[in-house]
C-alpha cells in the first residue's frame, strides 16, 4: 500500500461516495488509487466549482463534501470555493497535490504554498510530510471539518508522500486533540435566563441562522416556536427553517429581506438570534437590536458571540442541543398580540412591483416556480438580483432545501452545488436558478453535467446586465454604467443544442405555467432562459 | 460589548501556549493583522515541554476589541490556552542588546549610566561598546532615552515576557 492508498481508505472509511476534482501531475498518485475503489470521480471543468460542489454535498448530506485537486493553479484555482464555504461554515475537506517534499521551497513548476495562502479561509489546514501520518490526519480533518462552527479543512499532500509506502494501515476511531473541544452543549444557567426572559417576553422573536440548518435543529425550532407561539425570522443562510407559508414564519430580515421582518427585529422586546452573524447584511445597524431589547444570542462559535452586537444573554452552545434543553423547560409566553400586529404588518408592507408586461416578472415567476416544484425540492439560488428574487419569493415547502452562497456572495455558485446536491441525493429535484452574469461563470458545467449524467435543472434570468450592480450604479451613480452591460452574450439555445440540452425559453407572463411544467415534467437537465426588464430592479 | 465599550486603549498581556509546529506563528500573526489589531510586542519560544511554544503578545484596543482578541485567538486550532493579563498583574522582562559608539569625552557618562540602570557592558572595541539590559519594558525605554544623548548605532531588543505573579493557588 502507498501513501495514495491510504487516504483512499481514509475516505471510504468516512463514507465518502463522490470526489470533485481535476487532475495534474501532483495528485495522479491520487486519482491512480481511486480507480481501485467504488468512490465516484467528477471531473469538474475548472477546480474553484470542485468545491463549490462539495459544497452542495455538504449540505444535502450534512457530511463534509470532498473535492481533490493538484498543486500549484489547481490548488489556487480552489481557494474562492473554499472561501465561499468558510464564509457559510460549511464542512469541506479538500486534497491538493503539491509538488516532491524534497523540492518544497524552491519554487518548481506548479508549486504553490497553498497552506499559507488559504490560512484565513480554512477552519485547519494540513501540509502532510509522512505517508504514515495520513490516517489520524484526515480522521481530524474530517472531525474538525464537520463539528463545532463547521468549515473546510484542506490538506495538502506532495506527491512522494502520496507514493511512499504505508506498511499498516488503522483508521483511528478516535481523535486526541487537545486544543481543540467545541462546546455544543448549552449552559444550564444561561439557559435558566432564557426562559426567565421569554417568560417576561410581550414582544417575543427569533431570527434563525444557517446555524440551525448545519446543526439540523429545524425541527426543534419549529417545535420550540409553535408550542410558545414565538414568530420567526431567518437571514439569508437561514432560509428553510421553517416553511414558507408557516403562519409562525415572517421570511429573511436584512437590507434585502422584507420590511416586515426587519420591524419585526425592531419592535421586538426579546430577540433570540440562533446560528447567525449579526452580520451586515442581516443586521445592518447591529446597535438597533440592543437597544430598548433583551438580545439572547446563541451560537456554537464564542467568537460569534459579542462580535458585533453585545448580547444580553451569551449561550454558546448547538442550536439542536440548545432546543433539545429548552424543549424541557415548562413555560408559557402570551404574543398573540404581537403576532396578530406581525401579521398586519405582513400585509400591510407587503411590497408591490409594477413589473413590465413585455417580460417575465422575476418575482412572479419564481413564486410560481417554486410552488410547481417537489416538496423535497433542492433550489439553488446565484449571487445577483437573482438571488435576492429567490430570497423574496422562492415559496420553500415543508422539505425543501434553499441553497445560495451568503457570505461570500460568489457568483457562479448555482450550477456546481446543484450538481453536488443531486449527486448526493439523485431522487431529488434539484434547480438552480441563476442571472445571466453569474451563468456565465460556471457555464462550462454543462459539460460535467452531460458527461456524468447529472440532470440539473437550469433557469437563467436574462437581462443582459450585470443586475445588481447595475441597480446600484442607478442609484448611487445616477446610471452612470460602467462595465455592467453583458452584450456578447452567447445565444442560449445555441449553446443548449451544443450541449446536446433541452431548451426552454420564457419571453413574458403569458405561458409562465405551461413553460414551468414543462421545464419541471422529467427528471432531466434543461435549460431555461426567462427575459427579463434589464430595467428592472429587486 | 462593543456598545457598552469604553474608548481607553488598554494594554494587554497575552500568554499564548501553541502547539510548536512549523506555521504556527504566521497563523497567530495573521489573525491580528487581518482583523486589524495591533501588536506591540511580540516574544516567541518553547517552554519546558518542547512540544508546546509559548508566545507572549503586548496588545491593546478597547474592550471589546480585547474580548476579541482572546476568544480569536481561542478559536486557532493551534493554540492550547491563552491567558490574558493586565500590566499590574504579572512579572515582565525584557532583553535589550545595545551598541553605542562612544568617545573619551562620554565614555565615564555611558559607563554612570549603565551602572544607574543595572545594565551591562557585554562587548566593546576601539570605539564601540555593547550594553546589555534585562529590566521591566519601561526600564529598557529608559536605557533607550538615557542613551539617546551618544550615538546609537544598532538595538535589538526581545520583546516583552511575561508570566503571572506567583499566587498561593497556582498549579
Amino acid at each position: 500500500m502507498i501513501g495514495a492508498d491510504a487516504i483512499i481508505k481514509c475516505l471510504e472509511a468516512e463514507g465518502v461516495t463522490t470526489v470533485f476534482g481535476y487532475p495534474g501531475v501532483a495528485i495522479t498518485p491520487f486519482y491512480n488509487s481511486i480507480l481501485d475503489s467504488h468512490i465516484r470521480t467528477i471531473l469538474i471543468r475548472t477546480e474553484q466549482n470542485a468545491a463549490h460542489a462539495a459544497s452542495g454535498v455538504s449540505r444535502l448530506t450534512g457530511k463534509p463534501g470532498v473535492c481533490a485537486v493538484t498543486s500549484g493553479p489547481g490548488a489556487t484555482n480552489v481557494i474562492t470555493g473554499i472561501a465561499t464555504a468558510f464564509a457559510d461554515s460549511i464542512p469541506l475537506i479538500c486534497i491538493t497535490g503539491q509538488v516532491n517534499s524534497e523540492l518544497l521551497g524552491s519554487d518548481v513548476f506548479q508549486e504553490a504554498d497553498i497552506t499559507g495562502a488559504v490560512e484565513s479561509f480554512v477552519k485547519y489546514s494540513y501540509l502532510v510530510k509522512d505517508a504514515a501520518e495520513i490516517p489520524r490526519i484526515f480522521k481530524e480533518a474530517f472531525y474538525i471539518a464537520n463539528s463545532g462552527r463547521k468549515g473546510p479543512v484542506l490538506i495538502d499532500i506532495p506527491i512522494d508522500v502520496q507514493n511512499a509506502p504505508v506498511t499498516k494501515f488503522k483508521y483511528p476511531e478516535e481523535v486526541a486533540l487537545r486544543t481543540y473541544k467545541p462546546t455544543v452543549k448549552g449552559h444550564a444557567v444561561q439557559i435558566k435566563k432564557v426562559i426567565s426572559e421569554l417568560k417576561k417576553a410581550k414582544r417575543p422573536l427569533i431570527c434563525a441562522g444557517g446555524g440551525v440548518l448545519l446543526s439540523e435543529a429545524e425541527g426543534e425550532l419549529r417545535a420550540f416556536a409553535e408550542r410558545h407561539r414565538i414568530p420567526v425570522v431567518s437571514t439569508m443562510m437561514g432560509i428553510g427553517v421553517m416553511p414558507t407559508d408557516h403562519p409562525l414564519y415572517f421570511r429573511m430580515v436584512g437590507n434585502n429581506g422584507k420590511a416586515y421582518a426587519n420591524r419585526a427585529m425592531n419592535e421586538s422586546d426579546v430577540l433570540v438570534m440562533v446560528g447567525a452573524r449579526v452580520a451586515d447584511r442581516a443586521v445592518n445597524q447591529p446597535d438597533l437590536i440592543t437597544k430598548d431589547k433583551v438580545l439572547i444570542h446563541m451560537d456554537v462559535d464564542p467568537a460569534e458571540i459579542g462580535k458585533n452586537a453585545g448580547p444580553t444573554i451569551p449561550l454558546v452552545g448547538d442550536a439542536k442541543h440548545i432546543f433539545g434543553d429548552l424543549e424541557k423547560e415548562d413555560f408559557t409566553c402570551s404574543c398573540e398580540e404581537w403576532l396578530e400586529t406581525l401579521n398586519t404588518y405582513r400585509r400591510e408592507l407587503k411590497r408591490r412591483r409594477s413589473p413590465n408586461p413585455d417580460y417575465v416578472d422575476p418575482a412572479e415567476f419564481i413564486e410560481r416556480l417554486t410552488d410547481r416544484m417537489q416538496e423535497d425540492s433542492v433550489y439553488v439560488a446565484d449571487v445577483g438580483q437573482n438571488q435576492i428574487w429567490s430570497c423574496g419569493y422562492a415559496k420553500v415547502k415543508e422539505r425543501a432545501k434553499f441553497l445560495t452562497s451568503g457570505g461570500m456572495g460568489t457568483m457562479g455558485y448555482s450550477i456546481p452545488a446543484a450538481m453536488g446536491a443531486k449527486i448526493a441525493a439523485p431522487e431529488r429535484q434539484v434547480v438552480a436558478v441563476c442571472g445571466d452574469g453569474s451563468f456565465q461563470m460556471s457555464m462550462m458545467e454543462l459539460a460535467t453535467m452531460r458527461q456524468h449524467d447529472v440532470p440539473v435543472k437550469i433557469v437563467v434570468l436574462k437581462n443582459n446586465y450585470l443586475g445588481m450592480v447595475r441597480q446600484y450604479q442607478h442609484f448611487t451613480y445616477k446610471d452612470n454604467y460602467s462595465v455592467v452591460d453583458l452584450s456578447g452574450s452567447p445565444d442560449l439555445e445555441k449553446l443548449a443544442s451544443a450541449y446536446d440540452l433541452p431548451f426552454l425559453r420564457l419571453e413574458n407572463m403569458d405561458k409562465c405555467d405551461e413553460v414551468i411544467d414543462a421545464f419541471l415534467k422529467d427528471d432531466a437537465s434543461v435549460l431555461m432562459e426567462c427575459l427579463i426588464d434589464p430595467m428592472d430592479l429587486v | 460589548m462593543k456598545t457598552e465599550a469604553k474608548p481607553s486603549k488598554d494594554k494587554r498581556i497575552y500568554s499564548v501556549l501553541v502547539e510548536n509546529r512549523s506555521g504556527v506563528l504566521c497563523k497567530v500573526a495573521g489573525l491580528f493583522s487581518r482583523r486589524c489589531f495591533n501588536i506591540d510586542s511580540l516574544a516567541v519560544g518553547e517552554t519546558d515541554d518542547a512540544a508546546v511554544s509559548c508566545m507572549t503578545i503586548v496588545s491593546g484596543g478597547d474592550a471589546h476589541t480585547i474580548e476579541q482578541i482572546e476568544k480569536q485567538l481561542n478559536k486557532k486550532l493551534d493554540v492550547i490556552k491563552v491567558k490574558t493579563f493586565e500590566e499590574q498583574q504579572c512579572i515582565t522582562r525584557e532583553l535589550m542588546l545595545i551598541k553605542v559608539k562612544y568617545n573619551k569625552n562620554n565614555r565615564r557618562e555611558i559607563m554612570e549610566i549603565c551602572e544607574i540602570m543595572k545594565s551591562e557592558i557585554v562587548d566593546m572595541s576601539k570605539h564601540f561598546m555593547m550594553i546589555q539590559i534585562c529590566d521591566t519594558p519601561e526600564r529598557v525605554k529608559l536605557l533607550i532615552d538615557s542613551l539617546q544623548t551618544v550615538s546609537i548605532v544598532e538595538v535589538a531588543r526581545t520583546g516583552t515576557l511575561a508570566l503571572s505573579k506567583c499566587m498561593e493557588n497556582d498549579e
